[in-house]
């Protein structure tokens, strides 16, 4: 059976609503033009004993769905990507689960597609999910949808139900940017008008399925009329004399004498030669994956990306985009994230949740926190400049992930709208004097000694020692104290947990601050997420930030009770508190652990104390 | 050097599908410590190999090969792995899993099921925890089997290389997160997008050599449970009055040769296996007598740490 003849390819994928028939589209429509080699056929129809009887034995959608939990649920979990071709065009199709929890999955199969079936149940009609499929296919980018109305064969007077779902569809989709929108009425389980024509339907006089998807125009494929965009995918250095940029063309063209600008850097240099396995051509077109040199030794590498001196992409670390959350963690604003946009890694984090999407209307939302599956227009801030176009412009250098930095999951999807020109106004200051030099006047390195534990563990009662001890020695310190920065700079800040990530945000600035202005800076915080830490350890040097837990178990805590909260909070007379009805994350790693049972808060501070010395932040 | 005007002329279908393997590489390349390529000495890694030379030109292949070896391959088989490994001038790492081959496991007696799990499953994960691979470059297709379909390209694997199927990263756009905790690993697959088409297409646009054994040729075979078995050496048991027959046959898979069926074919040339493949009604792995055993075999060996 063939593939790939050259034709044009459509990636498309089917979504819709739980059960509607998606899997048993692709699989019929595999079948009915002469796909399914005979073994599998046979395969499927062992399978489909007892489930299909009526069908002629075979259940199609076991020829989709592939894996065990899905055939004994009978649902679709996980996409299934599927390659064919008929004589007129080559397809992939993917098979997106119509179930809600699975949402994402269907995104990622958005994600690459450029049209979608979108089926509808003829009983049904539209549902929830069906419109939310329908929101994400548009924010995914996709232009084209074929509205496949199923079942048809379970209708009385078809031809009404008919036009009345698309009547509806016409309706609620009007704002979601569709450039064609084809509805086709059909059978999946009879096979209807997917290949062949329906004798049941005369009165459509579309196409079949199968028709339109051969001829329907969707190439939003990268054209070669764009601007340059060369993503720098690897650094190829195989001896001294050759340093090459090893990557693909997204968009455009290059060629060899051409000038052309790296970015975020702005500098600029031309195309000395393109090199290939092959030889050294002349011109690289849009798809190709190449090897440039360079004819100046500009400062280029992995997550670089080229363009022409015209066409500038937009550069900014501050934008808005819109984002999909995958996670079944919230999204908080102000926790730090690793952001990836084409081969660039950079901490991101989201500044403002501007509005979450209702993805059944459309309409917008004030909301705090992104959950599981749900859309919010958002502004973004990235620690170091990131080079993009609007994803509307190109989906390739206008994406973007968020990835947890602790798990490592891929936890948001990200769609750019525009840069944020605050960014462009606002420009890092150069200082006169340096923070080794203002230390270097203190005779001390400058540190965060972060001293985290349960409410009542004694944090504030050892970091005092701590800096009395420091002091007396003749160090320059400052503490920051979890209580008295709640009653000035972060008055406004309660205890959700969104309030508590920006609290230790804030307190994280100020600390770094601090030490730039050359001190030793103790922070008694309760900083229950060990992400915030992570955070601000982040934004300090590599060795200024010094993690202590101050190690006391929650009975022992409980029973001190030094401020009476735990009473309150058992009493149920104190919300969110940690320990009792809000989470502690202990530190994996501390630089430092305290055993508050098996010491006294002097012989501790005197540890807090050779740990600087070790470290060689305060001198012995 | 001789600079022509543009790129090789490749279909766009395949040029396309060849760039994306080619960052799929570089990205393995650059994101991780000690990656391996699994060779297999078949058609799809061969074309991977391919890829790799092409990927990181004029830079060599920047990670080994690793063949792990059941001890029941075809001759032809390990005959061509290292003439390619010495043409090409690559490091190869061939591992056995010693412990099995010391216990007798076989195809024949022990069984396909047990010998794959012991000599295949068993030994590559061996093979990885031994070296420390952190990624495994594959070239599993998702068009060979309906739970392959469902695969990512960047497959994370637990401590113990098991797939949780339920659990995949989205994986949308080319944006893809090799990020691993430590103990993890991944297994990466360049090749996700092609069929078996596209891999004759491309060996016959690149003229990339394969195993003769895919080709048509008199060769001597026993009928074993509806497939055509080669008796490749002496040590498959032939059944009281079995002798082998001189037959025109050929393969569509390689694996360990009394596990993979060939097909009567006339097909001599790559051209021939393409318009063979044209007119035929049979799928792929459908003379592998390992997946046979149950329809969600696959699945179970890849969370077992299959490949
Ligand atoms: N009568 C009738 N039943 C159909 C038709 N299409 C699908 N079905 C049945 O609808 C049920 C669900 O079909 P699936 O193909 O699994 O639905 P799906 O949309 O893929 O479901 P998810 O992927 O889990 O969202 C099955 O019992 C099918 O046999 C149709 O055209 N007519
Ligand atoms: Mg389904």
């Amino acid at each position: 059976m063939e593939t790939g003849t050259g034709r044009g390819l459509l990636r498309f994928l089917t979504c819709g609503s739980v059960d509607d028939g998606k899997s048993t589209l692709i699989g019929r429509l595999l079948h009915d033009a002469g796909l399914i080699p005979d073994d599998q056929l046979e395969q499927a129809r062992r399978d489909s004993r007892g489930r299909a009887e009526e069908d002629g034995g075979i259940d199609f959608s076991l020829l989709v769905d592939g894996l065990e939990a899905e055939r004994e649920q009978s649902i679709t979990i996980d996409v299934a990507y599927r390659y064919f071709a008929t004589d007129r065009r080559s397809f992939i199709v993917a098979d997106a689960p119509g179930h809600e929890q699975y949402t994402r999955n269907m995104a990622t199969a958005a994600s690459g597609a450029s049209l979608a079936v979108l089926l509808v149940d003829a009983r049904k009609g539209l549902l929830t999910q069906t419109r939310r499929h329908a929101i994400v296919a548009s924010l995914m980018g996709i232009r084209h949808v074929v509205l496949a109305i199923n079942k048809m064969d379970l209708v009385e007077d078809g031809e009404a139900v008919f036009a009345a779902i698309r009547q509806a569809f016409t309706v609620f989709s009007a704002p979601l940017g569709f450039r064609s929108v084809t509805a086709i009425p059909l059978s999946a389980r009879r096979g209807d008008n997917v290949v062949h024509r329906s004798a049941a339907m005369p009165w459509h006089h579309g196409p079949t399925l199968l028709e339109h998807l051969e001829t329907a125009t969707a190439g939003d494929d990268p054209t070669e009329d764009g601007p340059l965009r060369f993503l720098v995918e690897w650094v190829n250095r195989p001896n001294l004399d050759f340093r090459g940029l090893s990557g693909t063309v997204l968009s455009g063209s290059l060629e060899t004498g051409g000038a052309v600008t790296v970015w975020p850097s702005g500098r600029s240099a031309r195309i000395d030669r393109i090199v290939t396995f092959d030889g050294d051509v002349a011109q690289a077109r849009t798809g190709d994956a190449v090897t440039v040199t360079l004819d100046t030794a500009v400062d280029a590498g992995r997550g670089d990306l080229l363009s022409g001196p015209d066409d500038a992409p937009e550069v900014a670390d501050q934008f808005a985009a819109h984002l999909l959350w995958m996670a079944e963690e919230p999204l908080i604003p102000g926790r730090s994230y690793l952001l990836r946009a084409g081969t660039r890694w950079v901490p991101a984090t989201v500044t403002a949740l501007r509005h979450a999407v209702k993805v059944e209307t459309l309409e917008h939302g004030a909301a705090t926190v992104l959950g599981l599956n749900a859309v919010g227009l958002c502004n973004l801030s990235t620690a170091a400049p990131l080079a993009f176009d609007p994803y509307e412009a190109s989906r390739h250098t206008g994406s973007f992930i968020l990835v947890d930095r602790l798990s490592n999951r891929t936890v948001g999807a990200g769609m750019i709208r525009h840069p944020l020109r605050r960014a462009a106004n606002l420009h890092r200051q150069e200082l006169a004097v340096s923070t080794a030099e203002r230390a270097a006047l203190k005779r001390q390195r400058p540190a965060v000694l972060w001293f985290t534990g349960l409410s009542g563990s004694g944090k504030s009662t050892i970091a005092n020692r701590v800096e009395r001890r420091l002091h007396t020695l003749g160090h320059h310190t400052m503490m920051l104290d979890g209580d008295n920065v709640r009653l000035g700079l972060n008055r406004d800040l309660g205890f959700t947990d969104a309030d508590r990530v920006e609290n230790i945000r804030r307190v994280g600035e100020v600390a770094k601050l601090m030490a730039e202005a050359g001190l030793i800076v103790l922070c008694a915080f309760i900083a229950p997420f060990r992400a915030e830490r992570e955070a601000v350890r982040a934004l300090l040097p590599d060795g200024a930030f010094l993690e202590v837990f101050v190690d006391t178990p929650l009975e022992e805590c409980v029973r001190r009770d030094p401020k009476g909260l735990y009473a309150k909070a058992r009493a149920g007379t104190l919300r969110n508190f940690t320990g009792v009805d809000s989470p502690y994350e202990a530190p994996d790693a501390p630089e430092l652990r305290l055993d508050t049972t098996a010491e006294d808060a002097d012989a501790l501070a005197e540890r807090v104390v050779e740990l600087l010395h070790r470290k060689g932040i305060a001198e012995a | 050097m001789p600079i022509s005007k543009a790129m090789p002329n490749l279909p766009d279908d395949l040029r396309l599908l060849e760039a994306e393997a080619i960052a799929i590489l570089r990205e393995t390349a650059a994101s991780f410590t000690k990656p391996v390529l699994l060779y297999s000495i078949g058609k799809d890694s061969g074309v991977l190999l391919h890829l790799a030379r092409k990927a990181f030109h004029p830079s060599p292949v920047p990670f080994p090969l690793l063949h792990v070896d059941t001890g029941w391959k075809f001759r032809e088989m390990i005959a061509f792995r290292d003439a390619t490994v010495r043409r090409l001038g690559l490091t190869l790492i061939v591992h056995r899993n010693e412990e099995g081959h010391a216990r007798g496991i076989d195809p024949i007696r022990s069984g396909s099921a047990l010998h794959t799990r012991v000599m295949k499953t068993e030994a590559l994960r061996q093979a990885l925890d031994l070296h420390g691979f952190d990624a495994a470059i594959g070239g599993a297709r998702r068009d060979e089997e309906k739970s392959r379909a469902k695969e990512r390209v960047f497959s994370i694997r637990n401590a113990a290389h098991a797939w949780d199927p339920r659990d995949q990263r989205p994986e949308l756009w080319r944006l893809w997160n090799p990020r691993i905790q430590p103990g993890e690993s991944v297994r990466v697959f360049p090749l996700s997008n092609w069929t078996e088409m596209d891999v004759w297409r491309y060996v016959a646009a690149q003229s990339i050599p394969v195993v003769p054994l895919y080709f048509a040729a008199e060769r001597p075979v026993v009928h074993r449970s509806g497939a055509l078995i080669m008796v490749d050496d002496g040590r498959l048991p032939l059944n009281p009055g079995e002798t082998p027959e001189m037959r025109r046959v050929r393969f569509r898979t390689l694996g360990c040769y009394p596990l993979s069926g060939a097909i009567d074919s006339d097909a001599a040339t790559v051209e021939d296996i393409i318009v063979e493949m044209r007119a035929s009604r049979t799928s792929e792995r459908q003379g592998r007598l390992i997946d046979g055993d149950e329809p969600a075999s696959m699945e179970r060996k890849k969370r077992e740490g299959y490949f």
